[in-house]
């Protein structure tokens, strides 16, 4: 099992090099030259070109590139443009307010789809199963920024129960943020939870567990809901993929001080260094996440264990 | 004994295309939800079209008519006016034909691109599906979202970058869907007498493996216009994808955004536009996955 | 005439409604049985054995399953209109079940000792890790080592995993156990060490038993009784002599003229020509009439039931019939 994940964490480094390559050459591409706007009006070409040399941003893209990807070998993400502070400060102070948003709208969204999933799946075929379903498509179609807006006006506005923007009020400020983000989520949960249970469903094995005299309710959710788990897990990860990324926009819309508001405005000052910094690290953040993944299915399922001990 | 007969070989290829496309369609026909997103989809269609015979951009959907701006929803302006005083039931059907044109065209840049190296790496194995899967994997891993604000602000703002980005961005699924798709394709006995038969490697792959595994291809298009249309208003509304004026319902929404304590339905609706469209387009591909294997359905 | 009934069915009718129509299951079939017997209920695939055993359970699915009886008592208690509570506390207690398919039995995700254990700490009132202690006394009584209770059913080989299946059913020591073909999907000499291992334990708990099986040698060497069932009725029912050696039926006929005989490997086997009828569409009369070599116009009449002896019943009215016998030789 170590094994295992140290292998799948030295399979990450060519990984985050290509995505540091890829986002560093596209910032390259924006137009616009931040040393230029940075510098005083007044300022004559020499003293730009000496700016660019302080910051470590003269000579040619591929030069700064690999300048750039030197400090990154050594864990280094280099010094925000736009803010004068090293990137890594600035993605760590931002950072928990982030995951507090992706997992609070993760508990949302299983608080949502388990239950939502379990009954349509045992009502197979009624109308709950029918309502459900529909539910959950809508929450697949529904633009997470628009859902946002709307929870906005009903709770921020009609009545003043949850504030609209900003992380002051601790778990209140996060309710909405992470209810926009959460339904998002939900809706593909959801979805999953019911095939995969439909799948358990009809197992004898649950016929044993009954023959036994388990009662109705601990069948579907110890018997059921454990073997069910092995593909919900599987969907949880690329779901908190998901809310990482939805959580620009849910940011955004909540003026939410996290990292996803950070990139893009990294992105849109033309700020590389920061830019870069913010999507290797989100993108580290989600192969991380896969990978905790990977780990917890050797948890709920005995027969992958054994896969991974031999 | 023997009984000669004749058979017009292009009458029978006639009769076998449209029995599978028949079956395929009856299946389809079945599911009542799937119905009403084709329906949603065709209408849509119709109005994109229509809209652009009855107005005229300069004249009905930007100008500025400051003594109706702001006017709530009412028989007049259905969906009442914005802060220019433009109808935004007008805007929003004039508007339909960007997000449905970003929605259609890029999943046929990603379906394209996606295809091809699927299709590579699928049937070569080896070494060359070693490298498409691995880039792949690059792209997967950075958030869908935050890849398209990296190439828009790195080619600028527009519709036709816009359809661009977010096919590049979505080629990677489309490229592992196509590869997965071919896997048991692959390995079958028919492809091994194509081989035989002496095809060429593109011959094999185009008219023996492709229509083989494009169950899944499909339904992911239908799917994949959904979560463009979807990522597409993502990025308007952050700024990123079509400019203001140019009335594309995230756009609007971010237009609309700035007076959501008054007027709240400048949001609503172009919001409910957006709903609309992408759940109707995952409802047809809900059901063509149904439809197109019935063994799946539960 | 006073018997120790362990179960006492009357009249158990089972439908499936389904969209295709509505499938007779199991058409009127009354069950007696002493304590202590083990009765055998034989018949082919589809003629609702399996049914039968589920609806004592009550676990037939519902919907598109429907019960219907007018008498179900198991040991006295009323298991019709118990509650869903009581149920419970019945299942696995009172009466358990071996299923089938030991591949299928088994949930993978809990260790066998735990899936044991659970039974245990259901109907009787101990802690967890006595019920685990237990647990491993089971294994080892069906010849599991006691290091192996926390193992995962995919670790363990189909015979290893029937004695898990096994142990789980008597691990409450129930009243009725039945058997579902236990040793259909195992290998020849595991299903004969399977078989020792329940006459065994019968024998050490004094069990009730219904074996459900096509196998006649099975019955032949496990049961007391015999109760023959096609289309979801019981046809002859007896001890095992009369219903072995004192044939009746004609189907009980055909069943036996469809085994190989070793003692006569010249001799041509006779199977029964045709197919059980379709459960959606039985006729009115005797189900097995279309297949009958006796079959006469009075067998499209609704069938009753004749006592041959005091043991013995069968459910055919050729025995109207003056001087009606049918071809197997009695070898009593």
């Amino acid at each position: 099992m170590g094994r295992y994940v140290i292998k799948r964490l030295l399979m990450m480094i060519p990984v985050l090099i290509c995505v540091s390559f890829v986002v560093y050459f596209l910032m390259d591409l924006a137009p616009g030259d931040i040393i230029a706007s940075m510098a005083p009006p007044d300022a004559t070409p020499e003293q730009i070109e000496l700016m660019r040399e302080e910051l470590g941003m003269n000579g040619t893209v591929f030069h700064r590139y690999f300048r750039y990807l030197k400090g990154l070998l050594r864990l280094d993400l280099g010094q925000s443009l736009s803010q004068k502070r090293p990137v890594a400060d600035i993605f760590f102070e931002r950072l928990p307010r982030t995951m507090e948003l992706a997992f609070g709208s993760i508990f949302v969204a299983l608080l949502i789809a388990i239950p939502l999933g379990i009954a349509a799946a045992t009502h197979h075929r009624t109308w709950l199963d029918g309502v459900s379903m529909t539910t959950s498509m809508i929450g697949v179609s529904m633009p997470n920024f628009w859902f946002g807006l709307l929870l906005i006006i009903a709770f921020s506005l009609h009545h003043k129960w949850f504030p609209s923007y900003g992380a002051d009020l601790g778990l209140k400020s996060l309710v909405l943020p992470a209810i926009t983000l959460g339904t998002e989520q939900a809706g593909t949960l959801t979805r999953i939870t019911r095939s995969s249970m439909l799948e358990v469903i009809r197992q004898d094995y649950l016929r044993t567990a009954r023959a036994k005299g388990v009662s109705e309710k601990m069948v579907i959710r110890k018997h059921a809901l454990k073997n069910a788990l092995i593909p919900i897990l599987t969907v949880l990860g690329s779901t908190l993929g998901n809310a990482f990324g939805g959580a620009v926009t849910t940011e955004a819309i909540f003026a939410w001080p996290g990292v996803g508001r950070l990139t893009v405005m990294a992105v849109n000052s033309r700020d590389p260094n920061l830019a870069c910094g913010c999507i290797i690290m989100f993108s580290l953040l989600l192969n991380v996440t896969l990978l905790v993944v990977d780990i917890a299915y050797a948890y709920v399922d005995p027969r992958i264990k054994a896969h991974y001990a031999k | 004994m023997e009984e000669k007969r004749t058979y017009d070989i292009a009458e029978l290829k006639k009769y076998k295309k449209r029995s599978m496309l028949s079956e395929v369609w009856r299946n389809y026909k079945k599911s009542p939800s799937a119905m009403v997103g084709l329906v949603i989809v065709i209408l849509l269609i119709v109005i994109t079209v229509a809209a652009q015979f009855m107005y005229v951009f300069n004249e009905d959907i930007v100008y500025n008519d400051l003594k109706n701006r702001l006017l709530s929803p009412s028989a007049e302006h259905w969906f009442g006016t914005d802060q220019y005083g433009r109808d935004v039931f007008v805007r929003i059907i004039y508007g339909a034909k960007y997000s449905l044109s970003v929605g259609i065209v890029s999943v046929m840049i990603a379906c394209g691109l996606g295809m091809c190296l699927g299709l590579v790496a699928g049937y070569y194995g080896g070494i060359v599906e070693n490298i498409i899967l691995r880039f792949c994997e690059i792209f997967i891993g950075i958030p869908t979202i935050l890849m398209g604000v990296a190439l828009m602000s790195a080619f600028g703002q527009g519709l036709g970058v816009l359809m661009l980005a977010i096919g590049l961005v979505y080629t990677p699924l489309f490229a592992r869907t196509t590869r997965a798709a071919v896997l048991p394709v692959r390995d079958a006995e028919y492809i091994e007498a194509a081989k035989i038969a002496g095809c060429s490697d593109l011959e094999i792959m185009f008219k023996h493996v492709l229509p083989n595994s494009l169950s899944p291809i499909i339904v992911q298009a239908t799917m994949g216009v959904a979560s463009g249309i979807l990522t597409a208003s993502s990025l308007s509304f952050l700024g990123l994808g079509v400019p203001i004026p140019t009335p594309e319902w995230g756009a609007m929404l971010s237009e609309g955004r700035e007076l959501i304590r008054d007027y709240s339905y400048l949001t609503l609706f172009p919001g409910l536009a957006i709903m609309t469209t992408v759940l109707s387009f995952n409802l047809m591909g809900d059901g063509l996955r149904d439809a197109l294997d019935p063994k799946l359905k539960q | 005439m006073d018997k120790d009934l362990i179960l006492d069915l009357k009249n158990l009718v089972v439908r499936f409604e389904t969209e295709d129509g509505i499938v007779h299951a199991v058409n009127g079939i009354d069950l007696e049985i002493e304590r202590g017997h083990a009765i055998g209920l034989v018949g082919e695939t589809g003629a609702g054995k399996t049914t039968t055993a589920l609806s004592l359970l009550r676990l037939v699915p519902k919907p598109p399953g429907v019960v219907e009886c007018s008498k179900m008592e198991l040991d006295g208690k009323d298991v019709l209109n118990m509650s869903v509570r009581e149920l419970e506390q019945t299942r696995g207690k009172d009466i358990s079940m071996i299923f089938q398919d030991p591949m299928t039995a088994l949930n993978p995700v809990f260790s066998v000792g735990e899936q044991i254990a659970e039974a245990i700490l259901l109907h009787e009132n101990v802690s967890k890790a006595e019920s685990m202690k237990r647990a491993i006394g089971m294994l080892e009584l069906v010849g599991i080592p006691a290091e192996r209770a926390y193992d995962f059913p995919h670790e363990f080989s189909g015979g290893m995993k029937q004695r898990v299946v096994i142990a789980i059913a008597l691990a409450c020591h129930p009243q009725l156990l039945i058997a579902d073909e236990p040793t259909t999907a195992l290998d020849v000499t595991i299903q004969a060490q399977v078989l020792d291992l329940m006459r065994r334990l019968r024998e050490q708990y004094k069990t009730s038993l219904i074996m459900i099986t096509h196998d006649l040698g099975i019955v032949a060497e496990i049961c007391d009784e015999v109760a023959v069932m096609y289309a979801g009725k019981i046809i002859e029912r007896g001890t095992l002599q009369d219903v072995f050696n004192r044939t009746k039926h004609p189907y009980t006929e055909g069943l036996f003229n469809s085994i190989p005989n070793i003692n006569d490997r010249k001799a041509m086997l006779t199977p029964i020509k045709g197919m059980m009828p379709d459960p959606t569409n039985l006729p009115e009369g005797c189900a097995f009439e279309p297949r009958c070599p006796y079959a006469g116009e009075d067998c499209k009449r609704p069938q009753a039931k004749r006592d041959i002896s005091e043991t013995h019943s069968v459910l055919c009215c050729a025995y109207d019939r003056p001087g009606f016998h049918i071809d197997r030789k009695e070898r009593s």
